[in-house]
């Protein structure tokens, strides 16, 4: 899990109004420069590149961000469109051109109604924050079965781990399938104990994102798990 | 020994203060950072004998429509004091004086997030007052920034705050109750450390302009001191697994989970 960037990072937490650098580096996210000095503006840990300083938070709220892959709920319909709850502070209203059927004016309850959840990609957001969303890309559909949990978003980089390796080890230590959007929200779905084992894991990962040895934690969890339910 | 506010002592022959401070000392603070955890940020405060909670939830969708701003965040506080904060029962509900503290609580807090961030929203405040003996604005101001922080709302700096005023004829610090209740001013304070604004300032009573002066220098000085403690309670609350933090590393490009 090492990467050539990290190592630098001395770990730290920042408090907002922290000074972080006196310049020369890029202010990344979860920072602000005023007068060529760079201070952290979230809570959370510092991490420093080659060019840039950025804070990693630690809590807050999602943000849709073009190109993310969001698990959304779907909470209104309307004549051309459903209106998708994706955990943010901002609606997404779902167009029936964005889906991959054709739909008639009027016809939208046909297809989904409330409470169905949906597999979507966010396509645009715009700078008051209007919300485009699609379901017309490889892999989105709406999901059946299965169930769905909520993490903080602020965590979810740690249950997809790096280059997707902690998902991985989930899916293939549990068997089940599951899909983690960026907004926190998590679909699983397999044999109930499957699940269960699934959901303990990323609730693991959850509490104890920031500390080490993470992957050997879930590791040792997923395996344990498993032999206690053969005695 | 009348007992009667207007003998009490509030200095006595050696300078100290009715519960034994010096006009310059601060009450003990303690904030402890994350305490509710149906809130998106949470943050518990014990001044002395105040006791103040702070929630923050959002940035949400806001409601109602109308207030919704398309180019910034709205800030808006709701400070409330429960019935039993005070000695005599306190009439549940708003007041004007809860009016007031929301408003100017809100107002401060506006000036340092970043409320450009997150258009539309609102980022709701609520500050409870469990115990309440003089100084809450500077308790709920200074709990509700720890809360924001918390909830990892992106902001420029934490809001310290702290009162100063004049008791006896000398300029002193953090007012009590009673000295609250028979002193001369009262003069609370809120500050932004790194910049040096102070973004909450009120004067309730008389004060010269040089010991208005000294009484507002005082309090900075002071907050200051409880921005160290804010920090300090917002760093603990990680500190336990911190010391080991792992999640830098797993980041960096926020890798994409493929269907």
């Amino acid at each position: 899990m090492e990467t050539n960037d990290s190592k630098e990072s001395s770990r730290e937490i920042v408090v907002p109004g922290d000074l972080l650098a006196i310049s020369g580096k890029k202010a990344g996210p979860g920072t602000y420069s005023e007068g060529g000095k760079i201070f952290a503006s979230q809570l959370g840990i510092k991490t420093v590149r080659q060019d840039s300083i950025s804070v990693v938070p630690l809590s807050g709220q999602y943000i849709p961000i073009r190109g993310d892959l969001v698990v959304g709920k779907i909470v209104d319909i309307g004549a051309s469109n459903w209106l998708v709850d994706i955990n943010s502070p901002y609606p997404a209203p779902l167009h029936v051109n964005e889906v991959p059927w054709r739909v008639e004016f009027g016809e939208t309850g046909k297809f989904m109604t409330v409470g169905d959840i949906v597999l979507i990609k966010v396509v645009g957001v715009d700078e008051v924050k209007r919300i485009q969303v699609s379901m017309q890309d490889h892999g989105l559909r709406k999901l059946t079965g299965g169930m769905v949990m909520e993490v903080s978003p602020s965590k979810v980089p740690r249950v997809i781990g790096k280059n997707g390796s902690m998902i991985q080890m989930l899916k293939n230590e549990t068997g089940c399938r599951i899909y983690v959007g960026q907004n926190g929200r998590i679909w699983i779905d397999g044999e109930l104990d499957n699940i269960v084992k699934a959901v303990r894991a990323i609730k693991l990962i959850e509490d104890e994102s920031h500390s080490l040895g993470l992957t050997e934690k879930v590791k040792e969890l997923l395996s344990r798990k498993g032999s206690e339910r053969e005695m | 020994m009348g007992g009667t506010p207007t003998d009490l002592k509030l200095i006595d022959e050696r300078g100290l203060r009715i519960d034994g401070r010096r006009p310059d000392e601060m009450r003990p603070l303690r904030i402890e950072a994350g305490v509710l955890k149906r809130a998106d940020g949470s943050a518990y405060v014990e001044w002395g004998q105040n006791k103040v909670m702070a929630a923050v939830y959002g940035p949400r969708e806001c409601h109602p429509r109308h207030l919704q701003n398309p180019e910034r965040a709205l800030v808006q506080c709701n400070y409330n004091m429960a019935s039993f904060s005070v000695e005599d029962r306190k009439r549940p509900g708003p007041d004007r004086r809860s009016h007031e503290i929301s408003k100017i609580i809100s107002e401060a807090l506006t000036h340092v997030v970043f409320t450009e961030y997150f258009p539309r929203t609102s980022i709701d405040v609520y500050i409870e007052v469990l115990q309440a003996n003089a100084g809450t604005r500077c308790a709920g101001l200074t709990a509700a920034s720890v809360a924001l922080a918390d909830a990892g709302v992106p902001m420029k700096d934490l809001v310290a705050a702290c009162a100063a005023g004049k008791v006896a004829d000398t300029v002193v610090l953090d007012l009590g109750k009673e000295e609250d209740n028979s002193g001369q001013a009262d003069i609370p304070l809120g500050y932004v450390p790194r910049t040096g604004e102070i973004v909450l300032l009120q004067m309730d009573g008389d004060l010269s302009p040089e010991e208005f002066d000294k009484g507002v220098r005082m309090a900075i000085d002071a907050c200051r001191k409880v921005s160290e403690i804010q920090r300090d309670a917002l760093k603990r609350r990680y500190s336990a697994s911190s010391a080991d933090v792992d999640a830098a590393q797993a980041v960096p490009e926020m890798p994409k989970e493929g269907p």
